[in-house]
């Protein structure tokens, strides 16, 4: 079981949270204009790195926000956690 | 290749079992071959089988990171079904499992095939609907699956706690008498010495860093650690590491990674006689020939490449098996792993083209892949060799995503695979 | 039964508690402190079990959980047998029952053993090449004979009394392993007043210091250093010592989980629990675990009799227990030269045989032949004598080529054997550690970390005594966060070996039958096979041919097959690989796992403030999601059938009262309400006027059906929204996730009421007559206070938000009251609506009702890949919004072709019939199979009020085949339904205006 450092609340285990997937997907301002290949896309293409990962995580049984974490998927080690809206200080590997 | 027989196995044992041969080779890799296949899995080894025996394609390697099986062939829980709602599910299993009931003979290895039935529980009225929806379209696709009732449920397995006083109590089932289990490691292994036996090189320990391509976008070969090998055509099959291998084509992959957990009891006489699958509670168990308990557990929610996941997975799983079958408190855990599963948005898997030329997928597979080995590698061969899908795996497409025609078996029926 | 094989004096047993149990029936005494196997030996009982695959006699190998042979079941009483339990590590109590298994008739006489003489064919993998003809005897014959074949004990077949508990606990450091390393580690942690658990899967904590009595720690005995110790924890209140406690498994973040075993070593468990699960999260994780001996790979090493040679130690020195009277120790290290002086002072026989050259042994030789002890250097061990007792041993010089010379038989009743050592590294490499192969110890060792822990000991291939302590106390003193180090002086642990796969031997190798994996029958034979089968790493020989699989998990036997894969190789260790280990490092019961989690522990049941009232009368009940809700309100002696009927008909005729508090209610509020609403649903909020409700539907981005409910608008920014039942925290989570991560610029708050608002639904044409006396400040009158509006005021004094809504097409009054007011309000309610025969109703007849009137349920007409049109609600669409979640998928080239399954009624030839839910439907039942599918059944009902059968159904472009008729399947067989519109009754709606 992870432990997960909330920003608003500090270290709780893992089961307190939910993981909401790829962070930093930004839902299209006017969707209406996307293709259907642009649409799906958005919709279901998402980063799958063998590395460090930028996801979304809430807490749900907690103090209920989302925020957002980098984790290096081999080692299930997390770099970081920042509030939603803000950018990481380090880099993932997005490429896959 | 030496045939495995009753005789050769006899005259074998009085000679200290000297005359055995490999049962496949370890070739270096060749500079060129007509088909690449990445990834030495079920899927994998079956594909080249199939293109060796169905289309007389022999010049073909299945290249393989580690060691052939090692993925999740040989971390699942066996469990071999057809019993899909959708058409072209129901088409996709039902053609494994045909091609499952003549396997062993087939390939001239025991793959252990044991169509022991399986039984999916169903806890609500929700779930009774859901079932009979599956059962009735089930039958009109010619495949097997009847209702029984919560007595009969406990007639097909005994040990099952049908009380009324159970958290979610058993309303009745849904049994799939073809169902069942089989070795999945005597399938990757049976695949792999029948497609040697026909030339086809496997090369493990080769992992492929790089996907070549041409001035027009092509692929043409694949960079791996064991040097350059060029291709015809290239067929990927690498699991829950498809979206790693597809990025070195610059493609972007529908796909998830996620840990999937399974575990093992000690072993113990027989006890258990059937499969018992209850996706409300999320309990699915067998027993091996072996005696152990067979439990499958479900994926931890973020992705992962690491092949381990959280104790509560595991634990919540057992909390079902126990709710379900009270005596096996007293039993013991034995083993435990994890898989890496690669998960598609419909959770249906995606075989076929790529928009790449020359470089085909078959991935996607979820936690479901097992039972669709040898049907999966059949059609998968047939897209390889043809360069257009099989009937069965055309529904199948990168393009569904687009279009809008997802085949989503667990929204359907909240099934998990 | 005396003890003849117990020593005068020496052990740590008390010899004033005598204990008594039974083994296969017959009485075996013993003392407490004794573990089975310790008594068993005492009474000179070896033969305790048959192998796995060929029934072979088996004996007791090791002292520890390493052991792989000696597995009983234990009846501890009713309820109470388990099977597999480790002779080794089950304590004695008067009382118990032990069985050895796998065999029949009897242990002594088993028929099974015929699969010895048949090995030369039930070699590695041959299962794997015949029993394929004819093709259906591997269900029917092969199949069911492999499998009563294997398995070990019976499984139990009874439930379980006894219970098991679950505890988390936090410590800064976790100290795993109480042998000298692990003491002390746990001192220097606790010393700096960290809050310490240190965990010991033995019953007294002190690991090899409990046998080893003739060292020394720092000038006094180790024994006295030891109490010492464990007086000076116990003394600490920061520190949690956890005996009969195994650390199973390491997980992400130090998540470390730990089995603690409670009662088994009780006569009487009372009322505590049997096992208890630990789930640690630890700062720092100290791994202390220690090392496990290697057996020596020779013919027939499987005999009873034939131990570990520490093990011999551990017998003599620990339980005072001589496990023979002439005992040969075999070994290609030094330290069984200490289990052979310490036999010997024991007054026992004692020849030593060592592979090495006598130059290869080193000094300590002197001081066992000044013992009396017979040695023989540069032999091997051809094999061993005797089947269900080992009767001797016998030995050829060999040189360094491997020749052997002259065969010369020692007799004796036990053999101790080592091949060296294994550090304990199972834990570390479930943290994902990397392990480093060191050649000078020839062994695995811990490498680089990934996780908070560091290994101390000879869990990390430190042998000696003093290096141990002085490692340990660092590691504890690092993990606490302290520089302060102490240094230990200690007696000198002679520990070189050399490392040996098989005992060289000049017998015919397909012959030799030698085992490297005792539980699991296999042999260094069979490995041979596997690897010239092409079976080359060592994850791949492991499954050919099972070694390392069994329940001890190859504690005993992986290096002897990593070596013996590499050695047929001719390659090194590490290139061959080595396992990665998982969870659990011993097993572990289900009900550990489980602890409490069962019945309504496995998951919440929630119930409304009016469950009490539903049960007394009698209802019906159902699970809906975690909710129980009353399913329908049976008289005596009716049917569900006839209750539906009633309760039905009464509605429509008269009122009835229905319990909706588990729909789920969210507070929305804010000055952007109204905008953010307009942005989930398909519907536009924007204009709806306070005190009016709208029905409102979401989809998931993807342009299916999310949930439904009926919104209301309680004031300009204000809306209070209803949701499914099953979908209140889904709907929740997906306006928080939109809110917080799309739209963090919206002024919105949410707030889930669920809990906080019971909901008394009152429907029927006399539902305004019954609650009208009971509301105040509200004017009930048609004009004042139409269909789908909302008003607050006061029922029975108490506050309520009043909706006049309907799901059953009815006038209707869904009464919202807090929830410690439902019931009273509900009683009143029930008590007004006496006079106009007012009728309790259920889950069944809403959902009758409903479908009278085409009304669709979110989960049941829908599943996940419906889109509003398919229901018919496409008109709901704002057309003026330019986009809504889901908005965009509606337009996909696949969401909007032709051929999609759209919403209609069906109506049976025959009335009486009602369909399955979950039917399909076909145009021409008479079509071969696979017949073309066009629909299914969504539900079906027998309608009192319609007064026949009904059904709604997804149909492929239904809407166009009204009045066509279509085929369903039934038990029986087809039967045919014409389509028709979804709405049966009232298709105006003049009944919900009333």
């Amino acid at each position: 079981m992870l432990l997960i450092a909330c920003p608003h609340c500090g270290n709780r285990p893992e089961t307190e949270f939910r993981c909401g997937g790829q962070a930093h997907i930004a839902r299209p301002a006017d969707p209406a204009a996307l293709s259907d290949a642009q649409w799906a896309e958005h919709l279901f293409v998402r980063a799958n790195p063998r590395g460090v990962h930028a996801e979304r995580w809430c807490h749900a049984h907690g103090c209920g926000r989302w925020f957002n974490a980098l984790r290096d998927t081999v080692s299930d080690r997390f770099l970081e956690t920042y509030p939603t809206g803000a950018q990481p200080t380090q880099t993932s590997d997005a490429r896959a | 290749m030496r045939r495995f027989s009753l005789s050769s196995l006899l005259s074998e044992s009085l000679k200290g079992h000297r005359g055995w041969g490999r049962q496949w080779r370890d070739p270096q890799p060749k500079p060129a071959y007509d088909v690449v296949i990445v990834g030495g899995g079920g899927h994998g080894l079956a594909t080249a089988y199939y293109l060796a025996t169905v289309h007389g394609i022999t010049n073909v390697a299945v290249v393989e990171k580690g060691w052939i099986g090692g993925g999740n062939t040989g971390r699942n829980t066996t469990i071999i079904r057809s019993n899909y709602l959708y058409d072209e599910s129901a088409a996709l299993y039902e053609h494994a499992l045909k091609l499952w009931e003549g396997l062993s003979q087939e390939l001239n290895y025991n793959v252990m095939f044991s169509q022991r039935g399986v039984l999916m529980l169903a806890h609500t009225l929700h779930d009774v609907q859901s079932f009979k929806r599956h059962i009735y379209a089930n039958r009109l696709n010619g495949i097997d699956n009847e209702w029984l009732t919560k007595e009969q449920c406990k007639d097909f397995c005994p040990p099952l706690e049908i009380a009324g006083s159970l958290r979610y109590p058993v309303l009745g089932g849904a049994l799939q008498r073809r169902a069942g289990t089989a070795r999945h490691d005597a399938v990757a292994w049976g695949y792999a010495r029948g497609a040697n036996a026909r030339g086809v090189d496997i090369i493990q320990n080769c992992a492929v860093t790089g996907i070549r391509r041409d001035a027009a976008g092509a692929a043409i070969g694949v960079e791996t650690t064991r040097g350059f090998i060029k291709a015809g055509r290239i067929g990927v099959v690498a699991a829950g590491h498809t979206s790693t291998v597809m990025a070195m084509a610059d493609l972007r992959m529908p796909l998830e990674s996620y840990p999937l957990q399974a575990l093992v009891s000690e072993p113990v006489k027989p006890v258990f006689p059937c499969v018992v699958m209850s996706n409300a509670v999320h309990a699915y168990i067998s027993q091996s020939d072996k005696g152990e308990l067979v439990i499958g557990a479900g994926t931890d929610q973020y992705t992962s490449y690491s092949q381990q996941g959280g104790l509560h997975i595991t634990t919540h799983t057992l909390d079902a098996i126990c709710e379900l079958f009270p005596q096996f408190t007293r039993m013991r855990m034995l083993r435990s792993w994890g898989g890496i599963v690669d998960v598609t948005p419909d959770r249906s898997p995606i075989i076929g083209k790529t928009p790449v030329n020359n470089l085909f997928v078959n991935c996607g597979w979820g936690t479901g892949g097992f039972k669709a080995t040898p049907g999966s590698g059949h059609v998968f061969a047939h897209t390889l060799a043809t360069g257009e899908p099989h009937p069965i795996n055309a529904p199948f497409t990168l393009d569904r995503f687009r279009t809008g025609r997802l085949i989503d078996e667990a929204a359907a029926a909240a099934v998990a695979h | 039964m005396a003890q003849p094989f117990r020593l005068s004096r020496g052990g740590r047993i008390d010899r004033t508690r005598p204990v008594r149990f039974t083994f296969n029936g017959r009485t075996v005494d013993g003392f407490h402190g004794d573990s089975v196997a310790s008594a068993l030996l005492a009474n000179g009982i070896h033969l305790v079990g048959r192998s796995f695959k060929y029934h072979r006699p088996r004996g007791i190998l090791s002292h520890g959980s390493d052991e792989p042979s000696a597995l009983l079941s234990v009846d501890r009483g009713p309820g109470r047998v388990d099977p597999n339990n480790r002779a080794s590590v089950v304590e004695v109590r008067d009382g118990l029952a032990t069985h050895s298994q796998n065999h029949w008739p009897s242990l002594e006489h088993d028929v099974g053993a015929i699969n010895d003489l048949l090995s030369p064919v039930f070699v590695a993998g041959f299962y794997y090449k015949t029993f394929m003809w004819p093709k259906k005897f591997w269900d029917q014959v092969y199949e069911p004979v492999i499998r009563a074949a294997a398995g070990l004990g019976k499984a139990p077949s009874v439930p379980d009394p006894d219970r098991y508990a679950n505890r988390h606990a936090h410590c800064d450091v976790l100290v795993v392993g109480a042998g000298p390393a692990g003491l002390a580690a746990a001192l220097a942690a606790a010393r700096t007043g960290r809050r310490v658990i240190l965990a010991d899967e033995g019953p007294e904590p002190g690991g090899t210091l409990l046998h080893d009595t003739s060292a020394e720690i720092d000038g006094r005995p180790a024994a006295q250093w030891l109490e010492a110790a464990l007086v000076e924890l116990d003394s600490r209140e920061n520190v949690i010592l956890l005996s009969r406690t195994t650390a199973f498994g390491y997980y992400n973040h130090n998540h470390v989980a730990l089995a603690e075993r409670i009662t088994d070593h009780l006569p009487n468990p009372g009322t505590a629990p049997r096992e208890r699960l630990w789930q640690v999260r630890a700062g720092k994780v100290v791994l202390a675990t220690g090392a496990h001996e290697r057996p020596l790979v020779f013919a027939d090493n499987d005999r009873p009799g034939i131990l570990l040679a520490e093990s011999v130690r551990v017998f003599l020195n620990r339980y005072g227990v001589a496990p023979g009277r002439r005992i040969v120790f075999a070994t290609s290290g030094v330290s069984a030269y200490a289990a052979a002086l310490d036999a010997r002072a024991a007054g026992l026989a004692v020849t030593l045989v060592d592979l090495r050259s006598e130059d290869e042994c080193g000094p300590e030789l002197a001081s066992l032949r000044a013992a009396g002890i017979e040695v023989l250097t540069g032999h091997t061990v051809i094999g061993a004598k005797g089947a269900k007792r080992v009767t001797g041993l016998v030995v050829a010089p060999v040189d360094r080529a491997g020749r052997c010379g002259a065969h010369h038989l020692i007799p004796c009743d036990c053999v101790g054997m080592s091949g060296g050592w294994t550090p304990a590294v199972h834990l570390f490499s479930q943290s994902r550690g990397k392990l480093d192969y060191n050649a000078a110890i020839d062994a695995f060792v811990p490498g680089t970390s990934v996780q908070g822990e560091r290994s101390a000991g000879a869990a990390k291939g430190t042998y000696d005594l003093a290096a141990c302590l002085t490692e340990g106390d660092a590691a504890g003193a690092a993990a606490a966060g302290s520089a302060e180090r102490r240094r230990f002086t200690a007696s000198p642990t002679p520990t070189g070996f050399r490392p040996v796969r098989a005992m060289p031997t000049d017998a015919d190798p397909t012959k030799v039958r030698a085992f490297v994996d005792f539980q699991n029958d296999v042999t260094a034979k069979d490995i041979g096979l596997a690897v010239r089968e092409g079976f080359r790493s060592i994850e791949h020989v492991k499954r050919y041919t099972t070694t390392g699989m069994a329940t001890d998990q190859g504690k005993t036997s992986n290096m002897n097959a990593l070596g013996l894969v590499a050695g047929q190789l001719d390659t090194t260790l590490p290139s061959v690989g080595t396992t990665t280990f998982r969870p659990p490092y011993t097993p572990v019961t289900f009900g550990t796992l489980v602890g409490p989690a069962r019945h309504a522990l496995f998951d919440p049941i929630r119930t409304t403030p009016i469950h009490a009232w539903a049960e007394a009368r009698g209802a019906a009940f159902e699970n809906v999601a975690l909710w129980r809700r009353a399913w329908y309100f049976p008289k005596p002696g009716e049917s569900m059938h006839d209750a539906v009927a009633r309760e039905c008909k009464a509605v429509r005729e008269g009122v009835g009262i229905f319990d909706a508090s588990t729909l789920g209610k969210i507070e929305v509020v804010g000055p952007d309400a109204a905008e953010f609403m307009n942005r989930l649903y398909i519907n536009p909020w924007l204009k709806l006027e306070v005190g009016r409700c709208r029905y409102g539907l979401m989809l998931k981005e993807d342009g299916y059906i999310l949930d439904d409910g009926v919104v209301a608008r309680v004031a300009p920014d204000r809306f209070h929204v209803t949701t499914t039942t099953g979908g209140a925290a889904r709907v929740l989570a997906h306006m928080e996730d939109y809110l917080q991560t799309e739209w963090p610029d919206l002024r919105v708050f949410l707030t889930s009421t669920t809990e906080q608002w019971a909901v008394i639904a009152v429907q029927g044409p006399k539902a305004r007559a019954v609650i009208s006396a009971l509301v105040e400040g509200i004017d009930l009158s048609p004009a004042a206070f139409p269909h789908m509006a909302m008003r607050t005021g006061t029922i029975c004094g108490v506050p309520t938000r009043l909706f006049r809504v309907s799901f059953t097409g009815e006038l209707g009054f869904e009464i919202n009251v807090p929830s410690d007011h439902a019931l009273a309000v509900w009683e009143a309610v029930h008590a007004a609506g006496e006079p106009f025969g007012i009728t309790p109703y259920g889950t069944e007849t809403m959902h009758v009702l409903r479908a009278e009137k085409g009304y669709i349920i979110v989960g049941q007409e829908t599943d996940g890949t419906v889109t509003p049109d398919d229901v018919g609600l496409s008109g709901m669409i704002a057309k003026a919004k330019k986009d809504f979640v889901g908005k965009r998928s509606l337009a996909r080239p696949d969401v909007v072709a032709p051929g999609r399954k759209q919403l209609v009624g069906l109506v049976t030839d025959d009335p009486a019939l009602v369909l399955d839910e979950g039917a399909q439907l076909v145009a021409d039942p008479d079509q071969p199979i696979p017949m073309r599918m066009l629909g299914h059944v969504t539900s079906s009902y027998g309608s009192a009020n319609c007064g026949r059968s009904i059904a709604l159904a997804l149909v492929a472009d239904g809407r166009a085949r009204l009045g066509g008729h279509l085929h369903a399947t039934t038990p029986e067989g087809f039967a045919r339904v014409t389509v028709v519109d979804p709405v049966f009754l009232d298709p105006t709606g003049e009944r919900i205006h009333a």
